[in-house]
């Protein structure tokens, strides 16, 4: 492919990675402070529904995306109240949700089926998009993909170089020992994950109002489920997450180029190679057949490797946090 | 990674529980009331969908029975303290291993035979997709929840490959699927409607060996302790390994059999969609069942009279998609599920 081709093909690999970038930063976030919210699937597509309709009817993007942030922190609220004050299974809760909340924007996004709508506006940066391929790489989209970009070094610089961040990470971790340390466990959960939802409810919005324009049935199928799995491969970090959504995107988007030449193979055949990669990093990273094999290697080369890969999922994942 | 057991309560339901389902009623008919049709009417239209004629009988009837294969399946992985998400891969692995099946053997055997046999692929599709998610989590430690969701990604592509590529209809390849079998692959039906004996008879022999092997034997009980916790049972010498890995090839087995009964009784070719998310629907009967093999047969006929009835909503009632049977199911599970948390946690604080 000529210089040219491979800018458009990036370009557009960033761009409708987005949504996934505001969805897996949701869900690390969660999913680090200990609770695993497996509404996604069901919170993303619910969420780009009532984001359209609000969005819509307001004739306001900015309300639209309001609407969708409080949505998804609204859903995330059930699972954070099932799991953290009934210590019910987050999974049984998580699963039904996503369920749940995806029929539900079949069921009350019918009317909107295929009616157009507000969407955000382009908007290139000055200066920095007359930058050669990194301008138009990066900064000659609009202001939703700018601020995906803000995002991402937000929460890695909240996670790594923050008090509450590390606070985040303990009550993840060891719970106990946190609430020993004068953590308020129940509450930062709560906060933690009524946040993450949010950035999922944007997510769904950024679907519904910029990268996939409108709202059809089942419009944003797949994604929460693909966003899970981004998580996962991404160690729990949110900037390898966040680079995890963007391989993605570069993926679909060679997709599509592939397709046509390649005819016949649909592009849904490519969306299985997130799952593969979690799957097949998960097995090499949990099982310790990687430092098995490593045993050989000089001792700085295996420490590099294991770093590079490494996604143990926090300790306290999943478990109801009591109190002794 | 995530909650290892799944609680499996004996309880008597109690005043929570009834609120939580009252809650439930009222929301839904909050619900239809917000797009502006009465709640009565609705219910009116989906019983006459799922009852009002043979055909739609027969119809109730053919999911109900993929639908029992599924949710037996899970009993068995639930009580071991599983989250089978796979279920969707394993019912679509053995629609798909059906197909192969048929394609193999359709033209060169008798029909019957070759029914048999595809049956008999179904089930070891199933199982392999059961053992292989058991295997990711017994030897690899990887959570069957994402290995699970993963694999049923890893099915659904493979089906849409097939589907699009090697097993194409000749001409232009479609979403409808592969192209028809020949009459002679097909189930026998009761009368004129598509219902079929021989899958009600596979699916009432899973509930009876599901509630007998749970309930009546040394194996149930082994499983059930496992579930509860595993370690403890290691110790006391109930290999938790082998019960895991039994209970997904169990579960894979009746799914797969599922799968081969989408093919064979229902669809008559491979789709893209062939599971129709019913295995996804049977994790949601054997929640609400609480987990019991005797329940999920009435909660099951329910949710599959729902789901049939609700298809021609849209066309009796302008303002009612036909969603509302995933919405009604789902808000019924999680009302359950917060119904039965609240009971708990009322119970725990003593008062």
């Amino acid at each position: 492919m000529a210089t040219e081709q491979w800018v458009i093909v990036l370009a557009t690999a960033v761009a409708s990675a987005t949504p996934l970038v505001f969805a897996v930063l949701g869900e690390t976030l969660s999913e680090r402070a200990g609770v695993i919210n497996l509404s996604a699937e069901g919170t993303i597509m619910f969420c780009a529904m009532a984001g359209f309709a609000a969005a819509l009817a307001t004739n306001s993007v900015l309300v639209g995306f309001g609407a969708a942030a409080v949505i998804g922190a609204l859903i995330a609220l059930i699972v954070a109240f099932s799991a953290i004050t009934l210590k019910q299974s987050q999974t049984a809760v998580g699963f039904v949700l996503a369920l749940l909340f995806s029929d539900l924007s079949s069921f009350l996004g019918a009317p909107l089926v295929r009616i157009p709508g507000p969407t955000v506006p382009a908007f290139a940066i000055p200066v920095l998009s007359e930058i050669p391929i990194l301008g138009r790489l990066f900064f000659s989209s609009d202001p939703l993909v700018y601020l995906s970009y803000v995002a991402i070094a937000v929460t890695w610089v909240f996670f790594y170089r923050t008090r509450a961040g590390l606070m985040l990470r303990a009550i993840g971790e060891q719970p106990n020992a946190a609430f020993v340390r004068g953590a308020d466990v129940v509450r930062l959960r709560y906060l933690y994950t009524l946040l993450g939802g949010a950035l999922m409810g944007i997510a769904g919005a950024a679907f519904s109002l910029n990268f996939k324009a409108g709202w059809t049935f089942r419009h944003t199928g797949g994604y929460g489920w693909i966003a899970l799995a981004i998580v996962i491969f991404g160690g729990w970090n949110p900037l390898r997450a966040a680079l995890g959504a963007y391989l993605f995107g570069i993926l679909q988007s060679l997709a599509s180029v592939a397709q046509d030449q390649f005819q016949g193979v649909p592009t849904q055949v490519l969306n299985v190679a997130p799952f593969v990669l979690m799957i097949v990093l998960l097995v090499v990273t949990s099982s310790g057949w990687l430092e098995r094999l490593l045993a050989g290697a000089p001792a700085p080369v295996r420490r590099r490797v294991l770093q590079a890969l490494h996604a143990a999922p926090p300790a306290a994942l999943g478990k109801p946090f009591r109190q002794d | 990674m995530a909650a290892r057991t799944v609680r499996v309560p004996i309880s008597q339901p109690g005043v929570y529980q009834v609120g939580a389902l009252v809650a439930a009623v009222v929301f839904l008919a909050g619900l239809v009331l917000a797009v502006g049709e009465s709640p009565l009417q609705v219910f009116a239209a989906l019983l006459r969908g799922a009852f009002g004629t043979a055909d739609q009988i027969g119809r109730v009837v053919n999911t109900l029975t993929v639908l029992l294969l599924c949710a037996c399946g899970l009993v068995f992985t639930f009580n071991a303290g599983l989250y089978n998400l796979g279920i969707e891969g394993q019912l679509t692995l053995g629609a798909i291993a059906t197909t192969l099946a048929l394609r193999l053997f359709g033209e060169v055997l008798p029909g019957p035979v070759a029914i048999a046999l595809g049956l008999v692929f179904g089930i070891i599709g199933g199982v392999l997709w059961g053992v292989l998610a058991g295997a990711l989590k017994v030897y690899g430690r990887v959570s069957e929840i994402f290995a699970g969701l993963g694999l049923n990604f890893v099915a659904q592509g493979l089906a849409i490959y097939l589907v699009f590529g090697p097993w194409k209809r000749p001409g232009v390849a479609s979403t409808s699927g592969t192209e028809p079998f020949g009459e002679h692959l097909w189930l026998g039906t009761f009368g004129r409607t598509e219902a079929t004996p021989v899958s009600v008879l596979l699916a009432l022999a899973a509930v009876a060996m599901t509630i007998v092997l749970m309930s009546r034997t040394y194996f149930g009980l082994r499983l059930r302790a496992v579930g509860q916790n595993p370690r403890a049972a290691d110790i006391l010498g109930v290999p938790a390994t082998r019960q895991l890995l039994l209970a997904f090839a169990l579960c894979g087995a009746l799914a797969g059999l599922g799968g081969a009964l989408q093919v064979v009784g229902n669809f008559h070719r491979l789709t893209p969609t062939i599971s129709g998310g019913l295995g996804f629907l049977g994790l949601l009967v054997v929640m609400l069942a609480n987990f019991n093999a005797a329940w999920v047969v009435p909660v099951a006929v329910f949710f599959s009279a729902l789901s049939v009835g609700s298809l021609q909503l849209p066309l009796v009632l302008r303002q009612v998609d036909s969603s509302l049977a995933g919405v009604i199911q789902g808000v019924l599970v999680l009302a359950a599920l917060i119904g039965r948390g609240l009971r708990q946690e009322r119970a725990a604080h003593g008062d």
